[in-house]
């Protein structure tokens, strides 16, 4: 029987702010690569969507104009089913902007506070400066890596389990050296780069999780990921540099110039 | 003093080089405000996310056919001390300026500060599309810094704004003095609708608005299903176009003011549609004979890698910059238009000039490009090829990528590809492109850019 996975790609045209539609084109090719058959859609704002049908659900990041538009499309049922779906454990990845949706509330810069839907045990708060660059981090399973850029500073709450710690970087913070978050089958992060091509063994994790759940087995081949490793040292190798020419701080080190 | 300030820099100088600039503002501050302030006709500012270089100098050219003396930061270097620097080469060693009037490219950040300093005349601004968010931050501030130059202009400075982008449009509210809209009625393709186009969104409802057609990326003519407000009408409009492949121009019907007039511009693509009529809504504001601008933009050739056509090695080599995804989806169209694209260098830096996060590849649809092209041959190159490489890999293209990470193996593995007579393109963000022009300098093909 050939496998088919359904992958929902939420508020993409909203929801994009570097490039994180790439984390819906690795899932799509990967599946396929794996023999599996992946079914993408995608939905917007006011859509009635059945979340617990699909398999793997992605956000990515936006502005606050944009996160403002999403915040007010979670509250009430539509955040209520979707924190639902996850509990039922769907795999939902969600980057930056809609990561910190995920937490309990987002208050910007600006004072505005955005709603969360509370899938995580956290609160995002806007900071004075961004941060930016490459950032490696180690989690469990192996090294993600990627770009930050943000502006919000993200707190885990006692219920909270980080998604790793920060070797070179920012994370939630750049206090605590944490970075993300997960619950069940959800992953919240600020990386881009984007994330899943990225850091194909992450992408692979997700495809198995959400087969292990439709199929209850997750077998999968070994792909030639042989590429996308020596793009994923480099990203680390320049997390390094980023970190020691100082436009990245160590983690705990926050003070001092913003990056830019 | 000055005299001294400019032997001094003189010294140190080199086109292209913030140097000099920095150290004349450090020792003299309002060096820059002296020196343009001698230009009879004051001054010109381009600035925006895509089309500053090209946009500035199709109107030097203009500005020169009308018989005027020109100081131009060809180089691209935009930041204020990379202007004034321009200023510093233009002036004798007296400190006085023979250019009768200046016409500068700005960084979207210093718009506001260079404003202050130089007598402008008048400011075009392009557009605003995501661009090195890792410099920027968030476009919305891009905009607002933008924004705070123009408030800043004195009342009878033009304003020439690009009406078909509606951030460049919103600019208007805050403006008092005089403003020309400029955009694209022909050509706008109603189909067009790209997987990762930008939404923009009506100011006053939140909403996002609707594309009646769009011309390129966001661009296009767009109204607020809210409250209606939309594009403005253009005081100067294309009305039709006429284009050809990527190594042939475009023939534009121009609305305007005066009457409608045919243009003929020598680079393809849309974007350089609107480049042109860009530098045409200046040239009108300011005055110039309308000779001055078909002559000015019929002799217009290809600023530094932007469609600029190199013989090397009996090749063509078409050099052609990519910077963000507006602008590479650009390309990819004008790629395709050529259809038997069968040689393509990628060259992916991510110094700061290039901005350090190259996530935004992931924006560029390369699925439209590896579907519809030849591609027979692919070079990646720069100090991100393994992620270029990864992002063709997705979009279908595993077989026939050769990945060099230096810039000169890989100008010469790639030209390999063509026989002699054939074309190579090479796609390049600004750092690769420096090194890969030093590459084929070394080749002994072409001079330095500020010679050229």
């Amino acid at each position: 029987m050939r496998r088919s996975l359904r992958i929902l790609h939420l508020y993409p045209e909203l929801m994009n702010l570097y490039g994180d539609r790439g984390n819906v084109l690795a899932l799509r090719a990967r599946c396929r690569w794996h023999g599996i058959d992946p079914r993408v859609e995608t939905a917007s704002l006011g859509a009635r969507i059945d979340y617990g049908a699909y398999d793997v659900i992605v956000i990515g990041g936006g502005q606050d104009r944009e996160q403002r538009l999403v915040s007010r499309d979670l509250a009430g049922d539509r955040g209520h089913a979707l924190a639902a779906a996850v509990e039922d454990g769907v795999c939902l990845l969600a980057v930056c902007g809609a990561y910190q949706l995920l937490g309990k509330y987002y208050v910007t810069a600006g004072g505005e506070t955005f709603p969360g839907v509370g899938v995580f045990d956290l609160v995002t708060e806007g900071g004075d400066g961004r941060l930016v660059g490459h950032i490696a981090v180690a989690a469990e399973g192996g090294t993600l890596a990627g770009f930050e850029n943000h502006g919000g500073r993200t707190t885990l709450g006692p219920v909270a389990r980080p998604l790793g710690k920060v070797l070179w970087g920012y994370g939630n913070n750049g206090r605590d050296g944490t970075e993300g978050a997960f619950y069940r089958n959800a992953f919240g992060t600020y990386l881009h780069g984007p994330l899943l091509p990225g850091n194909p063994w992450f992408a692979d994790r997700l495809i198995a999780l959400a087969l292990e759940r439709r199929y209850g087995e997750a077998e999968l081949e070994v792909l030639d990921d042989q590429m996308d490793l020596m793009a994923h040292r480099e990203v680390i190798r320049q997390s390094r540099l980023d970190a020691r020419r100082g436009s990245v701080r160590q983690p705990g080190k926050e003070t001092g110039a913003s990056p830019r | 003093m000055s005299k001294l300030l400019i032997k001094l820099c003189r010294a140190l100088g080199y086109a292209g080089s913030n140097l000099p600039g920095r150290v004349a503002l450090f020792l003299y501050p309002r060096i820059l405000a002296r020196l343009s302030g001698q230009c009879r006709s004051g001054a010109v500012l381009v600035t925006g996310t895509n089309g500053k270089t090209t946009t500035a100098l199709m109107l030097t050219g203009i500005l020169n056919r009308a018989g005027l003396t020109v100081v131009h930061n060809r180089s691209g270097a935009n930041l204020i001390s990379g202007i004034t620097a321009t200023y510093l080469q233009a002036c004798d060693w007296r400190g006085r300026m023979k250019a009768a009037i200046g016409v500068a490219e700005v960084d979207e950040a210093s718009v506001a500060r260079v404003v202050r300093e130089m007598p402008v005349r008048a400011i075009v601004v392009t557009n605003f599309f995501r661009d090195q968010l890792d410099r920027f931050g968030e476009l919305d501030h891009t905009v607002t810094l933008v924004g705070r130059g123009l408030e800043l202009l004195g009342d009878k400075a033009w304003a020439l704004l690009n009406a078909d982008d509606p951030l460049v449009a919103g600019l208007a509210g805050a403006r008092r003095g005089p403003i020309t809209f400029y955009g694209v009625e022909a050509d706008a393709d109603p189909g067009e609708h790209h997987p990762a186009r930008e939404i923009r969104y009506c100011s006053r409802c939140e909403l996002p608005f609707r594309y009646l057609a769009v011309t390129y990326g966001h661009l296009g003519h767009y109204r607020c299903p809210g409250c209606g407000d939309g594009r403005p009408v253009p005081d100067i409009a294309v009305t039709g176009i006429w284009q050809g492949g990527a190594g042939a121009g475009s023939l534009l019907a121009v609305r305007t003011g005066r009457g409608p007039v045919e243009l003929a511009v020598p680079l393809p693509g849309m974007y350089n549609v609107y480049n042109a009529l860009a530098a045409v809504a200046c040239s009108d504001a300011l005055d110039l004979p309308w000779q001055a601008v078909e002559e000015g933009l019929a002799a217009f050739t290809a600023s530094f890698g932007r469609m600029e056509r190199l013989a090397v090695d009996g090749r063509e080599v078409l050099l052609i910059l990519v910077k963000n995804p507006a602008g590479f989806n650009e390309v990819i169209r004008i790629l395709l238009r050529d259809g038997d694209c069968a040689d393509v260098l990628i060259a992916i830096n991510n110094k700061y000039a290039d901005g350090t996060d190259v996530s935004w590849l992931w924006d560029v649809d390369f699925e439209r490009l590896v579907a519809g092209a030849r591609l027979d041959r692919v070079t990646v190159a720069g100090t991100r090829a393994e992620a270029m490489a990864v992002r063709l890999k997705y979009a279908g293209l595993d077989r026939g990528v050769t990945m060099c990470s230096d810039l000169g193996d890989a100008l010469r593995v790639a030209l390999q590809g063509p026989g002699p007579g054939g074309r190579l393109y090479v796609l390049p963000t600004y750092t690769a492109m420096l090194g890969l022009r030093d590459a084929i300098r070394r080749l002994g093909y072409a001079r330095r850019y500020w010679e050229a």
